[in-house]
């Protein structure tokens, strides 16, 4: 079996050499950087403007954010046929590739967030370094926890007021930097996509912009559901330990309603903006009806018509829109609005990507992509569901190592 | 120290550096822009060569033509003229060093591609005498009646 | 205490140190299309199908795997040839079953998911064989998109790939407009036809105009007006696929149907 035949069903005049080619692992990566530069902007809507709503959780995007960092590649070496070759990339970019881009694009957005990790939690890596600096027996973790901390503290150890000060004014500059290429990051991804003339439902100017508003979109409502579910978490495991009275009153409260509601707020301006541009493409292809049309909309209106107009557009645009938009939003319902809301921007991923490859390039066959769910070899795995769920759950599992070293939990040492 | 702000900085050029330095081990020294230019040229130039370093395999009709004469001066006179020895008998190669025999495809399916009525008018194919396999002497093979090197109907056997 | 123009300058100087001078070149719009430095090759390589002569025998195809290591029972190839049948009730019926590997040998239209449709004679308004390959285009939108340099355009036109250097990401695969890239099965990197470049480099006509027995195929070099690939094109009636795609193809087609995909 060649690369792609076994997931793929074949109806009427397809080309011999037509296969669905990007697959699954393709629909994770441009929602696995959709939920970073998500994450970005959401945390930088309170570095720059200020929204002192947002405080709480624009720590936490941050951290979230780098954890998604790590994870946004993975899709990528997963899906490619030489994984190990795929430093190539940054070594012989060919810019003329929307490809080549992601070496340094994504190398400039890690940069700024992690010079803004340092700056954040700067203080922080000095006091644990010192406090381990003058501990006299070490075991062999602290020894390791005082070589890295050392090590991140850059050689800085001036922790004075004017110093801190020097370090909030950097972070508002990166923040403000971040933003752009935030957007940078995922309009390539979609520039990817939309660039592509021979694929006749990819080809659209409107591509890049769509990927950034959804991608935004992705990532607050990422934010918000990790942020409530971790609060609520914290609650629960403080309460039940009723001897450890450590953390204040105020810390216990779990997750707070009006940042929940200020923050989605922001989500529901990113989505209709989204949801306009989308229909905005579909009305303009059928109005214009260029030769791609009749083939464009079997697919649309007939063959996909669930994945797109009841999974994509009723279940996760629209009843998350009513959820929001009703008044009196209590955190319970922001849980399943945010949920809806992310399933709903995968939906958008896979119906561009598999939606793309579901007519053949003679406008006259059919392709049906059937994910492989039981992997029997490498392949099905890596390209099916296991590799699909193994990439959705590593930010959450990235984050919880990560936030040992840069804990987001409001504590005195990390002010 | 007034400056530590830009200590990231410095650390993220460090790092570009370091790429940088990998890179002139890493990429082959004849990689790089071409004749067609950055967009249509950009690549390792030695990759040409090793194209044009496969082994051909098909080697036509005139290098079998020596050793194989009769047969060649046969199907050369008939119908079957600019049809190749090696499609019916494949890839010469280095015959007769290497493959010292060659096969002969002698299946039904074989004379089907051709041989296969398809009522295409305006395609050479509908030009073209053909049987129908499931009544033709279904279960023989056709050169056990016809000399594909002499196809016509005086040479059947 | 730094002042502003004394780290400029020293951020500048290490990293124009970093950074090779050449890399600027590709901001050099003679660079970057090389127009002039094409113009100079003499050979230009062209191909000419002609679908009046092709009857379907797929010989072509069969000569084309062994030729360049196609695994013959997989199910991708480099060339391949399309049946189209046009019925007199104005319907369309096409398909390629293993791209011709084995020839057409049943009046059956292959409409996959093993459906079967077969057409009388008598509701056939008119049908013929197109043979199909890489174009070897002048402005190939695959070489645009590999974001390493695997794939590229010799000066003598024809489309190559870096088996060494392809990351397998499938880019090449989906720009394509012509779908005649697929990824190889044993090497799993892009792989397409490449005009037998090992072949024609010697002399020799690619595999699949020397299999051909009907004439329905040929190779010559565009840029020379003696060559008789070169004189048809240039003074009968020929079309390409896709024009409107802006990638000047050059494999040409006498007797181009409108109905062709």
């Amino acid at each position: 079996m060649v690369h792609g035949e076994i997931w793929t069903v074949k109806e009427l005049f397809v080309t011999p050499n037509e296969y669905i080619y990007w697959s699954v692992q393709i629909v994770m990566y441009p929602f696995m950087t959709g939920l970073v530069a998500g994450a970005f902007v959401l945390s930088s809507l309170y570095h720059v403007f200020g929204i002192k709503e947002l405080k709480d959780i624009a720590r936490f995007a941050l951290v979230f954010s780098f954890a998604l960092l790590f994870v946004a590649p993975m899709p990528i070496m997963l899906h490619l046929q030489h994984p190990f070759r795929g430093i190539n990339v940054m070594m012989t970019s060919h810019f003329t590739s929307a490809i080549a881009a992601f070496g340094i694009v994504f190398f400039t957005y890690g940069a700024i967030v992690a010079s803004e990790l340092w700056f954040l939690y700067r203080r922080h890596f000095v006091v644990k370094a010192l406090a381990l600096q003058d501990k006299q027996d070490k075991t062999m973790r602290e020894w390791a926890e005082y070589l890295l901390y050392c090590s991140l503290t850059l050689g800085v150890y001036d922790v004075s007021e004017e110093s801190l000060h020097r370090d909030e004014k950097a972070i508002k500059v990166l923040a403000g930097i971040g933003i752009p290429v935030a957007c940078f990051l995922h309009g390539y991804a979609g520039f990817i996509f939309g660039s592509v003339k021979a694929n006749a439902l990819w080809m659209t100017p409107l591509m890049p912009v769509i990927f950034i508003m959804s991608a935004i979109v992705s990532g607050i409502a990422l934010c918000m559901l990790t942020y409530i579910v971790v609060m609520e978490y914290r609650k629960f495991m403080l309460k039940r330990a009723r001897k450890r009275w450590e953390t204040s009153l105020e810390e216990v409260k779990g997750a707070e309603l009006h940042v929940v509601t200020m923050t989605a707020k922001y989500l529901v301006f990113f989505l209709i903006f989204a949801i306009s541009l989308e229909l905005l493409d579909l009305i303009f292809r059928g109005y214009t009806a260029v030769k791609s049309w009749d083939v464009l909309r079997t697919i649309i209106y007939e063959r996909d018509f669930y994945d797109i107009f009841i999974m994509q557009y009723g279940i996760g645009n629209l009843i998350p829109l009513i959820l929001f938009l009703t008044p009196g939003l209590t955190v319970r319902r922001a849980v399943l609005g945010v949920m809806l809301v992310l399933f709903g921007v995968f939906m958008m991923r896979w119906n561009v990507v598999i939606g793309g490859q579901a007519f053949s390039l003679t406008f006259a066959g059919f392709m049906h992509y059937h994910l492989p769910i039981i992997p029997h070899d490498w392949e099905t795995f890596k390209e099916g569901l296991g590799g699909a769920l193994t990439i959705f759950i590593m930010p959450f599992v990235l984050f919880y190592f990560i936030a040992k070293i840069f804990p987001v939990f409001t504590s005195k040492e990390a002010q | 120290m007034k400056n530590h702000v830009f200590r990231p900085l410095f650390a993220v050029i460090g790092i570009v550096v370091l790429v940088l330095a990998a890179r002139m081990f890493y990429v082959p020294k004849d990689f790089g822009i071409h004749e067609r230019g950055y967009m249509y040229g950009w690549y390792r130039k030695s990759n040409e060569e090793d194209w044009k370093k496969i082994q051909v395999k098909y080697q036509g009709a005139e290098y079998c033509k020596d050793c194989h004469d009769k047969n060649y001066a046969g199907i050369k006179k008939s119908p079957h003229q600019n049809i190749q020895c090696e499609n019916c008998h494949g890839p010469a190669i280095e015959h007769p060093s290497e493959p010292p025999k060659l096969t002969i495809d002698r299946s039904r399916q074989q004379c089907l591609r051709c041989h296969y009525p398809l009522p295409y008018p305006s395609s050479g194919r509908s030009k073209i005498k053909g049987i129908d396999p499931d009544k033709h002497n279904p279960d023989m093979e056709c050169s056990m009646c016809h000399n594909p090197h002499h196809p016509n109907l005086e040479g059947m056997r | 205490m730094i002042t502003r123009r004394d780290f400029l300058k020293k951020t500048v100087t290490i990293a124009g140190v970093a950074v090779p001078l050449a890399a600027f070149s590709i901001i050099d719009p003679e660079t970057l299309f090389a127009q002039v430095a094409a113009e100079k090759t003499k050979v230009r390589w062209a191909f000419l199908v002609d679908t009046y002569k092709c009857v379907g025998c797929g010989f072509c195809v069969k000569a084309c795997k062994l030729e360049n290591e196609v695994p013959y029972d997989a199910n991708v190839t480099r060339t391949w040839v399309e049946r189209y049948v046009l019925t007199k009730d104005g319907k369309l019926y096409a398909d390629s079953p293993k791209g011709a590997r084995d020839g057409y040998s049943s009046t059956k239209i292959d409409l996959g998911m093993g459906k079967f449709q077969d057409i009388k004679k008598d509701n056939i308004e008119k049908a013929y064989f197109v043979p199909k390959l890489c174009n070897q285009c002048e402005n190939p939108p695959c070489v645009q998109v590999c974001p390493v340099g695997a794939t590229y355009q010799a000066p003598d036109g024809v489309v190559l790939v870096d088996r060494s250097w392809c990351i397998g990401c499938g880019y090449c695969i989906m720009a394509c407009p012509y779908g005649v890239r697929f990824f190889h099965p044993v090497y799993h990197t892009a792989e397409k036809c490449n005009f037998c470049y090992h072949r024609i480099t010697k002399g020799m006509k690619t595999a699949c105009v020397e299999a051909c027995p009907f004439g329905a195929r040929k190779i010559g070099n565009i840029k020379d007006p003696n060559d008789p690939v070169t004189k048809i094109i240039r003074t009968e009636r020929v079309g390409v696929l896709k024009s409107e795609f802006g990638t000047k193809p050059q494999a040409f087609y006498i007797g181009l149907d409108e109905e062709v995909r």
